[in-house]
């Protein structure tokens, strides 16, 4: 379980976050979303170290993580896994030096058990065989998956993905969340997904916290959406043609 | 002043939280590799026909009947490991292997290769850098020797193939009033240097911000920066080790 409490941050004055709390459960798939600009991947930043926020906390079960020490920091981060928007896979290194790469820096573990683990990763992701594949030769959708099987493949406690979506058509969306929650509740780890996809909110969104201009306006999950009451979370559904015509 | 200081305390996270010894090995070897790899033709090519072009040029200005031939030798000599091997050499590795380093870490922060390192719990600077620095100083001053040798076989051949001294009074020059400290000399300034070009380079590479742009303008600063560094140290090296 995350929890982050009054988490605040400001870009030169102005207010990016403005006091956000919330739980983000583990074995289910817990989503950040709300317009562009709104701070959803400031907010994700903020809960990985990326950056540090002006005020609040961030807590991995009971551990503060925020203000802690390298060591205590370095062990959380450890066991964190991420999908960044582009993939972030190492350009020089082909699919499985990608994905093995965790097990190389963060871990003893012998070659063989290190290429069992990531064929086995790889193969949960869809993409086995694709190893000797360098990141420029596959598509943006395998990348998403490899990027995927990356952040899986030392046992990770948490996944963040920020934007998942982005980029992909809608067949491919689906399969990159849909694999985002057999993972999720598979290994009964803590996900945290930022997107804007109102596809991926209706799919997936068993948690879902809305962000408008820096604060937090609704949370709920993807039942309560048409009955949300709130305005500018209306606005965001419903600015769909899809949505709109669901509702009626 | 304010990059200054983002400098040190940069060169300051190389040393903290470190991964393990053999990590850092295999990556070492790999950079200095790849940078020996990378610069080996550019410097082999620019220091034989510089070597060809000094001697051609000093004897061109010592026309002096009472003044004998092996002076034109022993001038190349000294320019070669004083100034030539280390210094101009040092411009060419900052402008070959600097921008490099600088474009390869500026695509690696926009495409959020370093955040992901970041999130992993690996100290992405010292994961990153560190190697390239290692590299450098073991592979610049190989070229830099190498630059020197290059340099006197480019004017032997040049002096002797147009006649303007004999091989030897070439290879007399060459060994005439001979200090051993100037190599030692070289040798501090290649190390300097080596340090001053990837450190620089990579840190102008590792704080890029915005895209593709600025990549290109992180890669430029890094020449720049480098170049000036090379220089303003070379002048205090001199000051101070002469």
């Amino acid at each position: 379980m995350i929890r982050v409490e009054n988490i605040s941050k400001a870009f030169n004055g102005k207010e990016v976050l403005k006091d956000i709390s919330g739980t983000f459960e583990k074995g289910k798939p817990n989503l950040i979303i709300g317009s562009s600009g709104t701070g959803k991947s400031v907010l994700l930043k903020c809960i990985v170290g990326l950056i540090k926020p002006d005020d609040g906390f961030v807590y991995y079960n009971t551990k503060e993580f925020t203000f802690a020490s390298r060591n205590d920091k370095t062990e959380i981060r450890r066991q964190i896994g991420m999908l960044f928007q582009g993939g972030a896979l190492f350009d020089s290194k082909t699919v499985e030096q990608n994905v093995m790469f965790p097990l190389d820096v963060l871990t003893k573990m012998p070659l063989n058990e290190k290429i069992d683990r990531v064929n086995f990763c790889l193969e949960r992701v869809g993409l086995a065989g694709q190893n000797h594949k360098m990141p420029s030769e596959i598509s943006g959708g395998m990348q998403k998956r490899v990027g995927i099987a990356r952040a899986i493949v030392n046992h990770s406690k948490y996944l963040f993905c920020d934007e998942p979506n982005s980029g992909l058509d809608p067949q491919t969306s689906i399969l990159i969340d849909d694999l985002i929650l057999e993972i999720t509740e598979e290994y009964n780890i803590t996900t945290i997904v930022v997107t804007h996809d109102m596809n991926s909110v209706m799919g997936i969104g068993e948690n879902i916290l809305f962000l408008y201009e820096g604060r937090k306006l609704w949370e709920g999950t993807k039942d309560e959406i048409m009955n949300s009451g709130v305005k500018e979370f209306d606005d965001f559904v419903f600015a769909n043609k899809v949505m709109q015509k669901l509702r009626k | 002043m304010e990059a200054l200081g983002k400098y040190f305390i940069f060169l300051g996270k190389l040393f903290v939280n470190r991964e393990t010894f053999k990590t850092y090995f295999k990556l070492t070897v790999e950079e200095a590799i790849s940078i020996g790899i990378k610069s080996i033709f550019l410097v082999s090519l620019v220091s034989f026909f510089m070597g060809a072009v000094t001697t051609i040029q000093t004897a061109y200005n010592l026309v002096n009947p009472l003044i004998p031939n092996y002076v034109i030798s022993m001038v190349v000599r000294d320019m070669t490991i004083l100034e030539l091997a280390p210094t101009i050499i040092g411009v060419i590795y900052a402008g070959k292997v600097g921008s490099s380093m600088a474009s390869g870490l500026g695509t690696m922060r926009i495409t959020e290769q370093i955040d992901a390192l970041e999130v992993m719990g690996i100290n992405s600077t010292s994961y990153l850098v560190l190697p390239k620095i290692l590299g450098s100083l073991l592979t610049y001053p190989i070229l830099v020797v190498m630059a020197g040798v290059l340099n006197i076989v480019g004017g032997y051949l040049a002096g002797v193939l147009s006649g303007v001294i004999t091989p030897h009074d070439f290879i007399y020059g060459i060994r005439f009033g001979f200090n051993e400290y100037t190599v030692t000399f070289a040798l501090i300034k290649s190390f300097v240097f080596a340090f001053l070009v990837s450190s620089i380079s990579s840190f102008k590479g590792y704080y890029t911000v915005g895209g593709s742009l600025e990549v290109g303008k992180a890669s430029t600063a890094a020449v720049t920066s480098s170049v000036i560094a090379i220089l303003l140290a070379d002048y205090l090296l001199a000051q101070l080790l002469l």
